[in-house]
């Protein structure tokens, strides 16, 4: 029920937001009219959302993992970094860019490890730890970057080879069929997103999960693990997280400290915004793709548009969601909440 | 011995525990990197406060992370988590440059300064005024709205620091706004630290620290905020105006973190540029952690990260070849063994209240 709702409310702030834009290229003349209408309906605007929205899926699907067990992470931003770095520095050992992608996976585990030590076993502040986490991740990429390559930045690095070539004077549809299918991560987000929505809804492990971010008490009273549970969720972020962080580096086949550059912090918007449902975070970063994508274009097409608000509306939409003006998202009930046993 | 000094010095041996554990762990960073850490260390000291310059830009960082160091360890007390505090030093600096152009530039008016410092009050409490009133009237978590804030601000201000203001706000082909006139500009210690940034915006820091210290524990309001803090339900139960104080910790809060920007705009630069903050905001709320949410402790302890801070830009520009973003590394690890360490102690505090309970009634 609610996922169908998220669903209606995105789709119609699509819409919304699309007759708003068509309206100001209107009044800006029939140039910026036609830009205006080619930037949205067009196929090159699905590739460019695909592509602009896997890192925040990723991040998100990860956020989901680890809010859904009751433990706040906004050390997203952390862990994509890392997984950016993990990928391009092993990229750059190995020569092999599937090693490289597959190590994004333990480093984004190893550094979500050190939130989840802090945040369960140590029953640390959950904002802290995760802010502390991503000072962490931020200084010791940029760190490595400097012992790897001796700058912040990485070399260019091997890129990731589709699974068929693309004939470069392919239409818009097959370029995004290819991008769709051909792209192993956007395949691999793809099949993530399902995977993911399996596990929280259809096993027993995710519905623990979410027990567990409910009412930890309860729980612990069913004999089952609390601190295991939530341990589970938030490497699983970490694992998650850190593959968004590998597209990052694939994507221009590069490292460069700071690449994530927030997008960690918009994921964990679209976690809010998608009420904490993987299948509506996923549909939360297609919008915040979206509106990327179409910001992009229309620069692209030089029509003048207010590129700095326009990149607010992630955040704006994640507060209307919060404050509940349509359809209040309502977080799980232990959320920030370290478990204590009663009595000890 | 008084209570109130035991306390304070358990307080004190775990902020000091987390930084040596910190500076132990770098060590070892640096012996895996084939370097001496106490050659290390000893550039981060001399390179920071081992001449006048260093001292200058070690008081000149320290300045502003205690205003937010203030401004959150305020938040804290209140129960609140104010980690907008980036969003709210960025529009604070933005509203001082902006008013400071509105005034005449021929007909310098001696108290600018002054309505300056007000405007970056305002700017950051104007920033803090969304979570504070979604908080007061629906409830709404002031973290994830803070969070958001910080990007919506920077936008905002964003918007309005680009060409399309150019001749009007900004300089053109710069990222800052035109030079406020020099009414505005707050006394530079220039002579005395050669040449570092060093300014008088440095005590107006001290006696908001001092004035917050008042405020929470000489005042009616800081018995609010400190009750609501404690225990939100006692305090309700008291009588305390809940949610006028949750409102106006906020408020006051994001003013006191957006006064912070007077450090860069009316006391070293004079204009208003893009970016300035460079995560002061962030690196403040883990002042207030060091400093265990007390604003007169928040002074030594900005002081310390300032201090890592300007040292790291000595290491890293050192013939060692080990990169400065050790510092970051080793901030790091202090807050998360402040946050593991400060956990413990008041489990240690509970358990010996309770033994020496038990100790009195036998």
């Amino acid at each position: 029920m609610t996922l169908r709702r998220t669903l209606a409310i995105t789709a119609g702030i699509v819409l919304a937001l699309t007759g708003l834009l068509l309206v100001i290229g209107w009044v800006r003349g029939p140039e910026a009219r036609a830009a205006a209408f080619g930037a949205i309906v067009s196929f090159s605007m699905l590739t460019a959302t695909t592509r602009l929205s896997v890192p925040y899926v990723l991040a998100a699907l990860g956020g989901t993992s680890s809010e859904r067990a009751g433990v706040v992470n906004i050390a997203l931003e952390g862990v994509l970094v890392t997984g950016a770095f993990a990928s391009a520095a092993v990229t750059h050992w190995t020569g092999s860019p599937w090693v490289g992608m597959a190590a994004a996976v333990p480093a984004g585990v190893l550094i979500a490890y050190v939130h989840a030590l802090a945040t369960v076993t140590f029953k640390a502040d959950q904002i802290i730890s995760g802010l502390a986490v991503n000072l962490l991740a931020l200084g010791a990429t940029k760190f490595g970057a400097k012992l790897v390559w001796g700058k912040p930045h990485s070399d260019n690095i091997a890129k990731l080879p589709t699974i068929w070539e693309r004939d470069p004077d392919a239409g818009g549809l097959a370029t995004f069929v290819h991008t769709l299918l051909a792209e192993p991560m956007v395949l691999l987000t793809i099949l993530l997103v399902a995977a993911a929505w399996l596990l929280h809804t259809r096993t027993v492990l995710g519905l623990r999960l979410r027990a567990v971010g409910e009412n930890a008490h309860a729980v612990d009273t069913l004999g089952l693990p609390v601190g295991g549970l939530r341990y589970t969720g938030v490497l699983m972020s970490g694992g998650f997280a850190a593959l968004g962080g590998a597209w990052l580096a694939f994507d221009v086949t590069q490292f460069s400290s700071g690449m994530s550059a927030g997008k960690g912090y918009i994921a964990m918007a679209a976690v809010v915004f998608g009420k904490w449902h993987p299948l509506g975070a996923t549909a939360a970063c297609l919008l915040f793709g979206a509106s990327e994508a179409f910001q992009l274009r229309l620069q692209a097409a030089s029509v003048q548009v207010p590129s700095e608000l326009v990149g607010t509306l992630p955040y704006l939409l994640t507060i209307v969601a919060l404050v509940g003006l349509v359809g209040r998202a309502r977080p799980p009930a232990s959320l920030g909440v370290a478990y204590e046993k009663a009595g000890a | 011995m008084k209570r109130w000094l035991q306390d304070a010095g358990l307080q004190l041996a775990v902020s000091a525990a987390s930084v040596a554990v910190a500076l132990a762990a770098g060590a070892v960073f640096i012996l895996a990197l084939g370097k001496n850490p106490f050659t290390v260390y000893g550039i981060l000291i001399s390179g920071s406060v081992g001449d006048n310059y260093g001292l200058g830009q070690v008081i000149y960082k320290a300045t502003t992370l205690a205003f937010v160091g203030v401004a959150v360890a305020l938040s804290f007390r209140a129960g609140l988590f104010n980690i907008g505090a980036e969003g709210q030093l960025y529009l604070g600096g933005f509203m001082a440059a902006w008013v400071g152009l509105q005034f005449d530039p021929e007909k310098p008016y001696a108290g600018m300064w002054w309505v300056c410092c007000l405007a970056a009050f305002g700017g950051g409490a104007a920033a803090a005024a969304v979570p504070a009133i979604l908080k007061a009237t629906r409830g709404t978590h002031e973290v994830i709205v803070t969070i958001m804030m910080n990007f919506i601000v920077i936008g905002a201000v964003h918007y309005f620091a680009s060409s399309r203001y150019d001749d009007v706000i900004m300089e053109p082909a710069t990222t800052h706004t035109w030079e406020l006139p020099e009414a505005a500009w707050l006394k530079s210690y220039k002579e005395t630290f050669k040449g570092s940034t060093a300014n008088s915006s440095f005590w107006v820091a001290i006696a908001i620290a001092i004035a917050a210290t008042y405020l929470l524990w000489r005042t009616r309001t800081g018995y609010e905020m400190r009750a609501s803090g404690l225990n939100p339900k006692a305090a309700e139960a008291g009588g305390v105006r809940m949610r006028w104080t949750m409102c106006l910790t906020l408020l006051v809060s994001g003013g006191i973190a957006g006064l912070g920007a007077i450090n860069f705009v009316l006391g070293n630069k004079g204009y208003f540029e893009k970016e300035f903050s460079a995560g002061a905001g962030f690196l403040g709320i883990a002042v207030a952690l060091l400093a265990r949410s007390h604003p007169i402790a928040v002074i030594p302890a900005a002081f310390l990260f300032a201090t890592l801070s300007e040292g790291a830009v000595a290491i890293g520009q050192s013939k060692e070849q080990v990169p400065g973003e050790i510092i970051d590394i080793l901030q790091a690890i202090v807050i998360l063994f402040l946050l593991v360490g400060a956990r413990l102690l008041d489990r240690a505090i509970a358990a010996w209240q309770k033994s020496r309970q038990k100790a009195v009634r036998a």
